[in-house]
């Protein structure tokens, strides 16, 4: 199995236990995963998410490239910037789901999902424009998230720097030394909290993490996995590639309408598919649901109503933070307004659940003393 | 290291067994399965009344990511269940041999017979050390 760089640092953690990540040997959880999860809600948390790829995109043609690969409007974007978008196939199935940071006009990093790395790699390749590079750094690039409402603390630690302290959300530095080492520094995550993303050279992820564990100390920074990752996510509802998006499902779909941008100028691949989806009407929809009768709803359980299948759950779980038992689910239109009536079917019983808003959780504004 | 308590067998898949009043014997599952699973959130309890055989499923429990079933060690009828768990379900990871049993079952012959077909406590620390 593949391994991060960090990988030697878990088994300084007695209670790490690693899973089979897509081929990557991971830490599921540290501590548990409720204690991690509690620990980005109320203070902070460190991941290594260095499974995670990047790809970069260089060129006298890298902007209409990317805006071409890309549902977002990528020239919205100005240099320190970056932005949540899809690449879809020319059905408009969703090819991944990805973060694209703009250095510069003609110099773009992609980042991307672990699994999907050598498939977006391709599919780049294949589509590429001339005057245009790319670069796949993954292997050489780590990735530390530090996320919740104390990291900014945590951090200030380490760099005495305004900019860093002044970088709004989905900002980013594209150069700072945090330890003495060289990171790309973004304020982003994927926990539905506020946080930064720390992307360094390989070998200087051990000297990062160690740094940042130990500044986070009195402020009760924990190490995290990938459990509390997801579980955070969810509550959120930030999709995951695999579960709430796939080749058959579209952007669309997966309610992610507002990164799809039909008119940009230059279009892009899948936009026709996708035009035509939104025209005709949809015929499913992503929604959240909530059991009513006692049960845990999970992955790919059959959603019925109206003693009819009308879908499936994309993800779902005992929500740590709210403690109700939530899912995301794949319905047919008609049944995805907030108080519809389903039943899910777990364990050979029909149970019920309603459609709820999402996202299921919020972060609260930041307020006084923050 | 898991707890393993002398006064109970074990199946080999991670249920404790031991003899409780009269014909009947409490069931849980291991210190070692609790912290294999993590963090429990849901508990399906057996069936009252239910007959079960043993290695029968009866019920499941569910920590954050994961679902694992439950399975009668013992062959019997479902007397008793512990229905704190419902509520508190985390009592199965702090005290999985105590406030986290989860059922009783009335065997039909003797207790020490549907016992003896499970792990000691000796054979069932070699299984999971």
């Amino acid at each position: 199995m593949k391994r991060t760089p960090l990988f030697p640092l878990y088994t300084e953690h007695p209670g790490v236990r690693c899973i089979d990540f897509g081929g990557w040997e991971l830490p599921g959880q540290f501590s548990g995963i409720g204690l991690e999860h509690a620990a980005v809600r109320e203070r902070a948390a460190l991941f290594d998410v260095s499974h995670m790829g990047e790809i970069w995109v260089t060129g006298r043609h890298a902007e209409a490239y990317v805006q071409q690969m890309t549902t977002n409007d990528v020239t919205r974007l100005t240099d320190g910037a970056a932005q949540y978008t899809l690449m879809c196939n020319t059905e408009g199935g969703t090819v991944d789901d990805l973060l694209v940071y703009r250095v510069t006009a003609e110099r773009y990093m992609l980042v991307v999902n672990a699994a999907n790395i050598e498939k977006d790699y391709e599919w780049l390749k294949q589509h590429l424009l001339p005057d245009v590079a790319l670069e796949d750094r993954s292997e050489v690039t780590a990735l530390l998230a530090l996320q919740g409402p104390l990291a900014g603390t945590v951090l200030s630690q380490l760099i005495d720097d305004p900019a860093v302290h002044n970088l709004a959300p989905f900002h980013f530095l594209p150069e700072v030394a945090i330890s003495g080492c060289k990171v790309l520094l973004s304020r982003t995550g994927y926990t539905g909290e506020n946080g930064y993303e720390i992307y360094a050279d390989a070998a200087d992820a051990p000297l990062l993490w160690r740094a940042l564990m130990q500044a986070g100390e009195p402020e009760g920074l924990v190490p995290a996995g990938l459990g509390a990752r997801d579980t955070l996510r969810f509550e959120a509802c930030l999709p995951l590639y695999g579960q709430e998006l796939s080749l058959s499902i579209s952007p669309l779909e997966a309610g992610l309408g507002m990164f799809v941008k039909l008119d940009k100028a230059g279009g892009f691949i899948g936009r026709e598919a996708l035009r035509q989806q939104k025209e005709t009407g949809l015929k499913r929809k992503l929604a959240g649901i909530e059991m009513l009768e006692r049960g845990i709803p999970r992955s790919h359980y059959p959603v019925y109503a109206e003693g009819r299948l009308i879908g499936e759950v994309t993800s779902g779980t005992q929500s740590l933070t709210l403690k109700r038992n939530l899912g995301l689910a794949l319905l047919e239109i008609g049944h995805t307004a907030v108080g519809a009536e389903v039943e899910v079917e777990i364990r050979g019983k029909r149970l019920k659940a309603a459609v709820v808003k999402t996202p299921f959780y919020r972060r609260p504004l930041p307020g006084k003393g923050v | 290291m898991s707890v393993v308590k002398d006064n109970c067998v074990y199946s080999h898949e991670h249920e404790w067994a031991a003899g409780a009043e009269g014909q009947t014997v409490r069931i849980g599952i291991s210190d070692h399965a609790q912290s294999q699973l993590g963090d429990i959130v849901f508990v399906e309890l057996p069936q009252l009344g239910a007959k079960v055989d043993a290695g029968d499923s009866i019920g499941s429990i569910e920590s954050v990511k994961t679902v694992s079933e439950l399975y009668s060690p013992v062959s019997g009828t479902v007397k008793r269940v512990n229905e704190t768990l419902l509520e508190q379900p985390e009592l199965i990871n702090e005290q999985p041999y105590e406030g986290g049993w989860i059922a009783e079952v009335e065997v039909e012959g003797q207790v020490d017979e549907a016992l003896a077909a499970l792990l000691t406590a000796e054979k069932y620390r070699e299984l999971v050390e």
